[in-house]
């Protein structure tokens, strides 16, 4: 065929295009609703979204994970209709949001105290901010440095979609991570990996070491934190240390609509919110939102 | 007449496209990587990205991009799966072509096919629970999600191709080669080593080549059982985190149009070269075996 040439500049052409412009936007269907996001919230949102169904049967939600990254993304793209994110958007993500036409609002339906995790035969009982930033960000390489056994240091912490990773980065860390920490799939692998590493350290939401009764799972330590050298370190296991803000790593879970929410988002939220949701937060292991945040929330009409 | 012509110049061009269109997805491909990869050397260097050994975008101070620790643990993690699945799968092959009987022949070829189905997914929680502790308390180590870990699951996944393809190889050695060497006195033994598999050399270099490829491609295992810390190894003891990992992990949640987002299409470019070069090794060795076998 003499106009080969022709015919294979053409077909090449149309799939660049297809490929370099394909699935930009897809719709999101008005029954179900989709909530991507953070790990740390997937198997809270998903127990409510369980109780939610059982209430309202008509109501579909899909809870899915991935990282408070990959959620904010999704809302950005138009992929989902809530954003479950452990840490507040960046800037960056709310101008691209905007620039896409999508009006980012916030809801804080939970609290999450960060625990810090070791193996269970590990000696030392407390750290404070300062020593934790030290041993994460890679200065310090061996638990001696700071009274503890001869053991060199081995980090656990999420990879870098992961809300928690960003969080425990900027507020603890304020600086980079060690290139030596290990870089886990989930919360889930880094709990398993620190029940076999007796120099191991590594960061969770609470809820992924308390188990239904409130008792630590086995094989595993949860340090107590002081914020500094001067104050007392406080566990996080007692919920007051957290709502009082005595524990010093805790932080606000968000979930981002498109706008302020209405419909079945709208009524989901609520329920979350509303006393019974509240009672499956503690009962996951979380914590209740305070009463600022529920006065931001009444502020943007979501509850009365 | 001229609908008759109309028809068989559809026909014609129909089958015409099919056929090119491994042809054209291949090229699209490879473009759409260039063209993303290329847009990263606005920002950053070239010596700075394939020398550099912090990889970090999205950092809390200042982003660096060098991909040298990714290529190392790549190569190394693919190396220490060759150095494990070679002498077994060849030696398999070899069992299996030469001196297993019928029976336990028509066992053996289904069970090592039925390996090549396994969910990579499933191999790599093997990893986590089973391996990984078992390698840290063997060695003495810390933690056992490591290289030598990667290695050993890729080794696993990548004996299928190995012993289905050197065994092909092995069996496809003309019957005469061998009789000949019976009849100089050899052994069994002796024949294997210096004449049969000799012979089938390059059909082996073909299914090292294309463990080598199943290996370097393979993602969901090495994320999962080696840790993924992006320091530079120094050993096989040390967490790697191999550029297919990389990819996975950063594309899910990279904010479009970035530096970081044509990184990662510049790391997916040189994978894409590394594993040209391998299956391009494996079309000249089979171009050999063929020309040698006639």
């Amino acid at each position: 065929m003499k106009n080969t040439g022709a015919w294979i500049t053409v077909t090449l052409c149309i799939l660049l295009w297809v490929m370099t412009t394909g699935c930009q936007k897809k719709d999101i269907s008005g029954a179900s609703i989709q909530v991507k996001g953070s790990d740390t919230e997937v198997n809270l949102v998903q127990r409510m979204s369980e109780l939610f169904m059982e209430k309202h049967p008509a109501a579909a939600i899909a809870v899915t994970g991935g990282g408070s990254g990959t959620g904010i993304a999704a809302l950005i793209n138009r992929q989902t209709d809530i954003a479950n994110s452990s840490r507040a958007m960046k800037q960056e993500e709310i101008k691209r949001a905007k620039d896409k036409g999508v009006d980012p609002v916030a809801v804080v339906f939970a609290l999450d105290g960060l625990a810090l995790v070791t193996h269970q035969s590990f000696p030392l009982d407390a750290l404070n901010l300062d020593e934790l930033a030290g041993v994460f960000k890679g200065n310090i390489s061996n638990w001696k440095e700071i009274n503890g056994p001869d053991i060199p240091v081995s980090l656990y912490g999420r990879q870098s979609n992961s809300g928690t990773f960003i969080f425990f980065r900027d507020y603890v860390l304020k600086g980079d991570y060690s290139q030596n920490m290990k870089r886990m799939n989930g919360t889930a692998q880094i709990v398993e990996a620190l029940k076999q590493d007796r120099g191991g350290i590594g960061y969770v939401g609470i809820g992924y070491v308390v188990d239904r009764q409130g008792k630590v799972i086995p094989g595993i330590r949860v340090l107590n934190i002081a914020k500094d050298a001067g104050s007392q370190a406080v566990s996080p296991l007692d919920p007051e240390n957290v709502k009082s803000g005595l524990y010093p790593i805790s932080r606000p879970l968000y979930q981002y609509t498109n706008g302020v929410p209405a419909g079945r988002a709208l009524e989901f939220i609520q329920f979350e919110l509303s006393d019974e949701g509240q009672k499956i937060v503690v009962k996951e292991g979380y914590y209740p939102v305070t009463s600022e945040y529920m006065e931001a929330n009444k502020m943007l009409g979501i509850t009365q | 007449m001229k609908l008759q012509n109309v028809r068989e110049k559809g026909i014609h061009l129909f089958f015409f496209i099919t056929g090119i269109s491994a042809v054209i997805i291949l090229a699209g491909i490879f473009l759409m990587l260039l063209v993303n990869g290329s847009r990263t050397f606005h920002e950053v260097g070239l010596s700075d990205f394939f020398l550099g050994t912090e990889w970090n975008p999205s950092a809390y101070e200042k982003p660096s991009y060098g991909i040298l620790p990714m290529i190392v643990s790549t190569v190394m993690v693919t190396l220490g799966a060759m150095i494990i699945a070679v002498p077994l799968g060849v030696g398999t092959a070899a069992f299996i072509s030469e001196a297993a009987g019928t029976k336990t022949r028509e066992i053996l070829k289904p069970i090592i096919e039925i390996l090549a189905g396994i969910p990579s997914v499933a191999i790599g929680f093997l990893g986590i629970v089973l391996l990984g502790p078992l390698i840290a308390r063997l060695f003495g180590l810390s933690s056992g999600l490591n290289a030598i870990n990667g290695s050993i699951l890729l080794a696993v996944m990548s004996l299928p191709t190995i012993i289905s393809v050197s065994e092909d190889a092995i069996r496809a050695v003309p019957k005469d080669y061998k009789e000949a060497s019976y009849a100089l006195g050899a052994t069994r033994w002796e024949t294997l080593i210096k004449v049969t598999i000799p012979s089938a050399f390059s059909g082996i270099v073909v299914s090292v080549m294309l463990g080598v490829g199943r290996a370097l491609g393979e993602t969901m295992t090495v994320l999962m059982a080696t840790g993924n810390a992006p320091a530079m190894p120094h050993s096989f003891f040390d967490s790697v985190r191999t550029m297919t990992a990389t990819i996975a992990i950063e594309l899910g949640e990279v904010p479009y149009d970035t530096t970081h987002y044509y990184a990662l299409f510049a790391i997916g470019a040189v994978l894409f070269l590394m594993s040209f070069c391998v299956n391009l090794i494996a079309e000249i060795a089979t171009a050999r075996h063929r020309r040698e076998r006639v």
